[in-house]
């Protein structure tokens, strides 16, 4: 679902193909419209963009009330120890049942959720533990919480599973077809078809790309699939999971080593002006501790390592490690409102590297306005990009809007290496770091993007050398060496890239003492005697001179030397639910890691003897558990991190050890997905009196018009997605003649019925509207796209790819400049998976 | 662009583009010519050096190979590899001509405030001119303390140690080495726009 992946994603699709030929998988693909990936599946359901959740939450209600789920021990015995099913919520939690479509602690202005009623119920807190761990690892045993309540029998109305049933109750077969639009045949053949393959001896994937993320509901979109999978013990296990199919080649890599606002590498949250983070301590104890019993009870060990990184020498126990000399967020500063508060004239200098927003943006055509309000922009890229040359030739320019004499941004061009000719790593969409060599020198004054961001630090450095403004304190002792030894350059004209290499170790992490990279992250200390740049990818240079992501033995299944996958060479997370409550596989077939309670554990007990058992993976994979914990193991209750974990607690990084089909915390728009409208919707929200999402990120402003609701102006549905020859904004294939000329014109999909009511005829122009903007496309009169029949209203729907823009050898109009800016209130992704238009015949302007 | 390609590339695109062209009506494939034509493409000999593919992030192995120049001259999916055992989508197979590109820019361009055209310049020249505006701006523009709501419906003083006048915007086919070096700079500067497209 939410995924086109014979065409976005057509080499991964291959393994699921070659499952349904050699193995008999069943494949269904449940999209709003029929693609190549419908065509290779064995069922396809339409359903209409951004009625996902009405469609999961009926699966869930129906495997929840099946016989098989409710009768066969397997699910049960999953579902009591390794999901927070049994776990009592707080009684005065109250749910979109009794509150008709939102959740309590909605503020009076409706806007925030304060979450105190979504808690667990606990029992009283543990005495102070022992100490001794370390400064800030004793404060956190301090405020320890009491251990979750549960019902292990999954009676008691306050447990979770119990708010599931009577959440999950109304989203019934009737209802998918008054709200998706699909049949209720089709729905039910889909739910039974994922109950009956999932189980001990079979297992059910969830694969999803941004037909899901791009959504002002996005984040529980994915969440009710965790709940689907979590409740089919579809998680942990081989075959089974939720599969982000992402986009970019390190995009993965981009979000763990955060080049994000809100985050620090290796998930820690960046310090924030709103929250108690006024030091080091107050930092970490926010962040690390309502995570403490979980393995983030390590997060003092991850966060002193990381500014030992930042500020090497310089950060010292007695100095807060350079805490207070690192910045702080105070707002939402993502994509969508930096745009716009570039267009209000509050950022003067902007760094485009490899991205197009004048493109790739929502409401572009704001954000290349905001563009022109900038005194200097500096782009990287191959080519001269949309986003480059804005200035000279893009609408507006064109249109006289604007005129290159009035723009004052100062911009410059820098040319880039392409990925042959630069040493580095990626880290794809499961988690595995490649390597890519260097196999040429990058042409002219082309450079890397490590070259262009290491030789701007040293240049601000020496600027900043002299300085003895505590404001500088930071640029000024950053510590920022990473000069290549002499064997590494020695084959290239440019000789002064910086050390990948040595990057990746400080990434890795080592001892201060003597420099040594850290074989695991379990050697991390929180007394300012390691470094490490991110925690979680510690490993990938466990010696000095050895670099796992440049491994390359394939084998027939998990390959465990091909690169490396974080954490420590796990390749399927939370592996622990693999095997049963006693440690068994759950069945031959579904064998991953298992517990050998005969098995030299190496250690000692305090006889000298040695303890026998530990997990074990005749596959090779890494355990993602603590490798001696015996599955009977009780944690202790004044204890972090592992040692609070018993012997069942899968989930290692959720503080109860448990998945959560219920999130008590961590989610600003509810516990539990319920169904919201997309922020433009041609149809009233059916499932509450709700309409949208309360909470989603708007930004009400001049030239970001929203559509009402039903708009008569605007009553058809658009979704954007892409196409296999063309890659994101372009910029990487507009400009390659082979890809050009294989998808060379921007086109519009249109149903039959659509093209018979508005007169367009196949391979016509037709123009699109919204309140932001319009475009022309050609059309393509297809039945690939159909209208979905709700509840006795026929909506149509319509499909536009959105690669194009003016400059490259494939152009077109930029789609989004029909998009508006509007996000999911978690992440901050926009909702260009679903907005509402009018379409009709003929070109912009009237013209035939 | 290679016109001279056309009819090649009218024959191949049933292959690999075929879906939305055939709907179109434009085409009259015959797979099976291209499949007889495809098999005589010569295959560069050469150094031969693993990479992986520039595009999405399923990370299709490719190996890249270099002439006896030092010149890349083909990009092929790795074989060996356990994710595309050699294959490669038409986005991958095309590689090359992103590297060479007669529209790729190696040089400097510049563009003053005010001005209609790029005017080239040094690269040194241009790297010091963006680090002497980087320090302008963020001196300019750097703030110690904000006040914070404190959550009762007043103010609280924070030490924020920011600038909101820079901002960055990365891609997401670039190095983990150039984000890890990216984010230490910008948080070094105080920079707190500081994004990627894995947000979007």
């Amino acid at each position: 679902m939410g995924s086109n992946m014979a065409e976005c994603h057509p080499v991964a699709f291959r393994w699921p193909l070659k499952a349904k030929t050699d193995h008999g998988a069943v494949l269904m693909h449940v999209d709003p419209r029929f693609t190549r990936t419908s065509a290779a599946c064995d069922v396809h359901v339409p359903i209409r963009a951004g009625s996902d959740i009405v469609f999961l939450g009926a699966i869930i209600n129906h495997v929840i009330n099946s016989r098989r789920w409710n009768e066969d021990p397997f699910y049960r015995e999953f579902v009591v120890n390794y999901t927070n099913a049994a776990t009592l919520v707080n009684p005065d939690f109250k749910g979109t049942e009794e509150l008709d479509g939102v959740f309590s602690g909605l503020a009076p202005d409706g806007k925030s959720y304060a979450n105190a009623t979504w808690s667990y119920q606990r029992n009283p807190a543990p005495g102070k533990g022992k100490g001794g761990l370390g400064p800030f690892s004793d404060l956190l045993l301090q405020q320890l919480p009491g251990r979750p309540k549960t019902d292990p029998t999954m009676q008691d109305p306050h447990c979770v599973l119990q708010i599931i049933k009577r959440h999950y109750a109304r989203y019934t077969p009737a209802l998918v077809e008054k709200v998706c639009g699909c049949s209720a045949e089709q729905f039910t053949k889909v739910a039974q078809t994922m109950l009956e393959n999932s189980g001990r001896e079979k297992t059910a994937n969830i694969t999803y790309a941004v037909g899901w993320t791009q959504h002002t509901v996005g984040v529980q979109i994915i969440r009710a699939a965790a709940m689907l999978q979590a409740l089919l013990g579809n998680i942990g296990r081989p075959g089974g999971g939720v599969l982000a199919l992402r986009g970019h080649a390190t995009i993965q890599g981009s979000t763990d080593i955060a080049t994000l606002y809100h985050s620090l590498p290796a998930y820690l949250n960046m310090p924030d002006g709103r929250k108690k983070h006024d030091s080091l301590k107050d930092f970490i104890l926010t962040e690390a501790g309502p995570l403490a019993t979980s393995y983030w009870g390590n997060y003092p060990k991850f966060a002193v390592s990381y500014f030992k990184a930042q500020f090497g020498a310089a950060a010292t126990a007695e100095n807060d490690y350079g805490y207070d000399y690192h910045p702080k967020i105070t707002g939402d500063h993502s994509h969508m409102p930096m745009m716009l508060d570039m267009g209000a004239g509050k950022i003067k200098g902007f760094f485009v590297m490899g991205q197009n927003p004048a493109v790739g943006g929502q409401n572009a055509r704001l954000q290349r306005k905001a563009l022109a309000k900038l005194d200097w922009m500096v782009v990287r890229d191959y080519f001269e990009t949309e986003t480059a040359s804005f200035w000279r030739n893009s609408p507006e320019i064109l249109s006289g809007e604007l005129k290159p004499a009035d723009i004052k941004t100062e911009v410059f061009f820098l040319p880039a290496a392409a990925v042959a000719e630069m040493e580095g790593s990626f880290t794809n969409t499961q988690r595995l770091l490649q390597q890519h060599d260097k196999a040429a020198d990058p042409p002219g004054d082309a450079r890397s993007d490590s070259w262009f961001t290491y030789h701007l630090g040293k240049r601000l450095q020496a600027m900043y050398r002299d300085s003895a403004n505590p404001l500088d304190w930071g640029i000024k002792n950053l510590a920022w060496d990473y000069e290549p030894e002499a064997k590494e350059v020695a084959p290239w004209r440019i000789k002064d890239e910086p050390s990948a290499y040595r990057v990746l170790k400080e990434i890795n992490g080592y001892t201060v003492a003597d420099g040594k990279p850290l074989a695991t992250f379990a050697n991390l200390k929180e007394d300012g005697t390691t470094v490490c740049g991110a925690w979680i990818y510690t490993g990938v240079v466990p010696e000095e001179g050895k670099n796992n992501a440049a491994r390359r033995k394939p084998d027939e299944w998990i390959s465990p030397n091909w690169g490396f996958a974080w954490p420590a060479n796990r390749h399927i997370m939370y592996n622990r639910a693999s095997a049963d409550s006693q440690g068994r596989p759950w069945s031959e077939a579904k064998k991953l890691i298992l517990w050998d309670p005969d098995a030299d554990s190496g250690t000692k007990d305090l006889s000298g003897n040695p303890v026998r058992g530990k997990w074990v993976a005749p596959s090779g994979e890494g355990i993602d558990f603590q490798p001696t914990k015996a599955p009977a193991m009780v944690g202790k209750d004044a204890a972090l991190g592992f040692d609070w974990l018993s012997g069942n607690d899968a989930f290692i990084m959720r503080a109860d050890g448990k998945a959560w089909l219920f999130a008590p915390a961590g989610l600003v728009d509810g516990p539990l997905p319920a169904h919201y409208e997309p922020y433009e919707s041609p149809v009233a929200n059916r499932v509450y009196r709700q309409q949208s999402n309360p909470v989603a990120k708007v930004w009400r402003t001049e030239g970001n018009v929203y559509h009402g609701v039903a708009d008569p102006k605007y009553p058809i549905v658009v979704s954007t997605y892409r196409v296999t020859e063309h890659h994101l904004s372009g910029t990487m294939s507009r400009w390659l003649p082979w890809l050009a000329e294989l998808m060379p014109e921007l086109f519009c999909e249109v149903s039959p019925e659509l093209a018979a009511e508005k007169g367009i005829r196949n391979a016509g122009y037709v123009t699109i509207v919204t309140a932001r903007g319009e475009i022309e496309a050609r059309a393509l009169v297809t039945r690939r796209i159909k209208p979905f029949v709700l509840d006795g209203k026929k909506v149509h729907e319509i499909g536009l790819p959105w690669h194009w823009g003016w400059q490259g050898n494939a152009k077109g109009d930029v789609v989004n400049d029909l998009s508006a800016m509007v996000g999911d209130p978690n992440v901050s992704i926009h909702e260009g998976k679903v907005f509402t238009c009018d379409i009709r015949a003929g070109r912009k302007g009237g013209r035939s | 662009m290679g016109i001279s390609r056309r009819k090649f590339l009218k024959v191949t695109s049933g292959i690999v583009g075929g879906g939305v062209a055939a709907e179109l009506g434009i085409l009259n494939v015959d797979t099976a010519a291209a499949a007889a034509k495809a098999g005589k493409v010569p295959i560069k000999s050469g150094r031969q050096i693993p990479s992986i593919c520039p595009y999405c992030a399923v990370g299709c192995g490719q190996i890249v190979t270099v002439d006896d120049a030092g010149v890349i001259v083909d990009i092929q999916g790795n074989p060996d590899s356990p994710i595309n055992q050699g294959t490669l989508c038409p986005k991958g197979a095309a590689t090359l001509q992103l590297v060479k590109n007669e529209q790729r820019w190696s040089t400097v361009k510049y563009r003053a405030p005010g001005s209609d055209r790029w005017e080239e310049k040094p690269l040194d020249w241009a790297m010091s001119r963006i680090a002497e505006l980087t320090k302008k701006t963020r001196d300019a523009n750097f703030n110690e303390f904000q006040d914070m709501p404190d959550g009762k419906g007043g103010t609280i003083r924070k030490r924020v140690m920011n600038t909101y006048a820079i901002a960055s915007l990365g891609g997401a086919t670039m190095d983990n080495e150039w984000n890890y070096l990216h984010q230490k700079l910008m948080h070094a500067l105080g920079v707190v726009y500081l994004e990627n497209q894995a947000r979007i």
